[in-house]
């Protein structure tokens, strides 16, 4: 009799035992991930704010003048950010406009044209230039693309349009139209690869429909691939755009980091975020790192900006038979 | 006038498709210039000697990177023992508690940090590290990767789990889990595969990255094992070789990029190895 009842005992708390350990564990192991969390969330939050206050006395000292002044002279201790700003948006809007026509036309062969195989094979060789590092990017630009510009673009569009205040002056290759040249290599991954999921994701009834009505497989591609999928799209172009505004060392190499504003694309010059590669590391005055540390918030922001609205557009602007597929 | 009209809609229709066939083919003629340069240019240096020698001073014929890559992996490791145990926890977190209130400040962080430009997220590193110690590291240049690698674990690990069907964790508490062993037995060793997948993308991206290593682990001319001081890293050392004007330094920085394009690509197809053998197992 006490024999059985040591051992229900024994048994109850073992019961007891293990259900506390299981809580325990719960208990620990929330906590734990509760801890990792936390401190990834407290660890971004003091990198915005020393950025912040890094750059704390060029804000007091130039304030929002700072992004309309021209000047960047580290000598003087005079910045400016609107060169850098100016080369940043000239750069990535122009590739984003050269980069759209080949992403989204790649896009529709991989997924509408193409015969099988090819799609596979073409698709993975789009991911794979997105995985080249922009380093190379970068050499490749200075030793091949600065002296093609050099020699065979620039008298090419020099001899046709050349009369625009696009392409006056000389041209050393190393300028804004390479660097324009190489983020929009760059970037056609992007956009192809984000095309590609849109496309795919388009109903195939509404394909069908298309070709029931019988469209030719333009009709079919423009009514029933491109017209439902016009809003992912631009919000793809806006998330390849925030890719080329912070692109740095493809950009580097080739445009020259000269602090000037200049109205033809074949002169040097230079982008935020170049400038912070350029100088950074050698900026000695502590007015000078302060505008740096301004410079890079400014791009932060920008960036940060370009992307929460292209993530907006492609999440609430689908059309409406889209959602719930 | 029917006619006309089919044949115009035929004739736009072919228009079409040479134009998208001719914007395709040059889509892919960079790529095939950027390897075929990279490969023409580099081959000839490789030698056991660039894997395994430091580099010579200037004009005398030899030397090699090997102080780069092991610099590369000791970083590399650094950043990925930390952010990727890390990026998997919040990854989960995220995709399990989904609505609470630290999920959602969490997310757009995470958001905010994946869209960062990298030269920003090295500023960073550099504002945090490299600012109160007062010297270039290698740990700081292990953070900034780590700050690369995190959100797309985050992201990755996130979409994983999402997919995961609401009855196998039903079937872990049936069994009298916790959800800690739920989440650790069912959902991350369960999906190790195609965890895997994001994990080894994450790697092979943060191999390539120059912009956050330029001011935090800055690089070196010899090889070091001091981790709090400056280290020298393969994409550094190419971008320095590679804007410098002697001839023999751009030949060598050649010879980098192809040893860096080998091995992202390698690390990216043994990606797509794992994520096709995990799919034909389900």
């Amino acid at each position: 009799m006490l024999l059985c009842q040591q051992n229900l005992a024994k048994k109850l708390l073992m019961v007891f035992k293990m259900k506390l350990t299981a809580k325990l564990e719960e208990r620990l192991g929330i906590s734990l991930m509760y801890i990792v969390v936390l401190s990834i969330i407290i660890l971004i939050f003091v990198m915005f704010i020393l950025l912040f206050k890094m750059s704390w006395p060029a804000i007091t000292k130039f304030g929002f003048h700072f992004i309309t002044s021209k000047e960047w002279n580290p000598v003087k201790e005079q910045f400016g950010a609107w060169p850098f700003l100016y080369g940043t948006i000239i750069t990535s809007i122009l590739s984003l406009m050269i980069a759209l026509p080949f992403g989204v036309s790649s896009a529709i062969f991989i997924t509408e044209i193409g015969p099988k195989k090819l799609r596979i094979f073409l698709g993975t060789s789009i991911d794979l230039i997105a995985s080249i590092p922009s380093i190379i990017f970068g050499m490749w630009g200075l030793f091949y693309l600065v002296p093609f510009i050099r020699e065979t673009l620039t008298p090419l569009l020099k001899n046709s349009i050349g009369f625009l205040p696009f392409f006056q002056g000389p041209s050393f290759g190393i300028s804004l139209l390479a660097a324009s040249l190489i983020l929009s290599i760059m970037i056609i991954p992007i956009i192809s690869s984000l095309c590609r999921e849109l496309f795919l994701s388009v109903p195939v009834t509404y394909k069908e429909a298309a070709l029931a009505l019988g469209a030719t497989p333009f009709e079919k591609i423009k009514l029933a691939v491109l017209a439902p999928s016009i809003t992912g799209i631009v919000g793809a172009a806006g998330l390849a755009l925030a890719r080329a505004l912070g692109e740095t060392m493809a950009v580097v190499m080739v445009i020259g980091n000269s602090p000037h504003v200049s109205l033809s694309l074949l002169s040097p010059g230079a982008t935020m975020a170049s400038i912070l590669a350029n100088e950074y590391a050698e900026a000695g005055a502590d007015l000078h790192l302060a505008s740096l540390c301004y410079m890079a918030t400014l791009l932060f922001i920008v960036t940060m900006l370009v992307n929460s609205i292209s993530r907006f557009i492609i999440k609430y602007f689908k059309p409406k038979a889209f959602r719930g597929l | 006038m029917v006619k006309n009209v089919m044949l115009y809609r035929k004739l736009k229709n072919t228009y079409f498709w040479f134009m998208v066939i001719g914007f395709t083919l040059f889509t892919f003629i960079p790529l095939f210039l950027i390897l075929k340069h990279t490969f023409t240019m580099g081959w000839n240096e490789l030698s056991i000697d660039f894997i395994f020698n430091t580099p010579k001073p200037v004009g005398e014929y030899g030397g090699g990177m090997s102080h780069a890559i092991i610099g590369s992996l000791i970083i590399i490791s650094l950043a990925v023992v930390v952010s990727i145990p890390a990026g998997i926890i919040t990854g989960t977190f995220l995709s399990e508690f989904p609505k609470s209130k630290v999920s959602s400040i969490l997310r757009t962080f995470i958001g905010i940090l994946s869209g960062t430009p990298s030269i920003v997220i090295g500023i960073f590193a550099y504002v945090i590290m490299v600012v109160p110690l007062k010297s270039f590291s290698a740990w700081a240049g292990s953070l900034a990767l780590s700050l690369v690698i995190l959100p797309i674990v985050t992201r990755s690990t996130e979409e994983v789990l999402k997919l995961v069907p609401i009855t196998i964790r039903e079937a872990g508490l049936a069994l009298g889990f916790t959800r800690i062993k739920i989440f650790y037995y069912l959902l991350i060793k369960g999906n190790r595969r195609a965890l895997s997948t994001g994990v080894i993308l994450a790697i092979s991206r943060s191999m390539g990255e120059t912009a956050p290593l330029l001011f935090t682990a800055f690089g070196n001319v010899y090889l070091s094992y001091k981790l709090s001081g400056p280290m020298a890293t393969l994409p550094v050392q190419i971008f320095n070789y590679a804007s410098s004007p002697h001839l023999e330094w751009q030949r060598q920085a050649w010879t980098g990029a192809m040893v860096l394009i080998m091995i992202i690509f390698s690390i990216n197809v043994l990606s797509k190895l794992i994520l096709s053998s995990s799919e034909r197992r389900m």
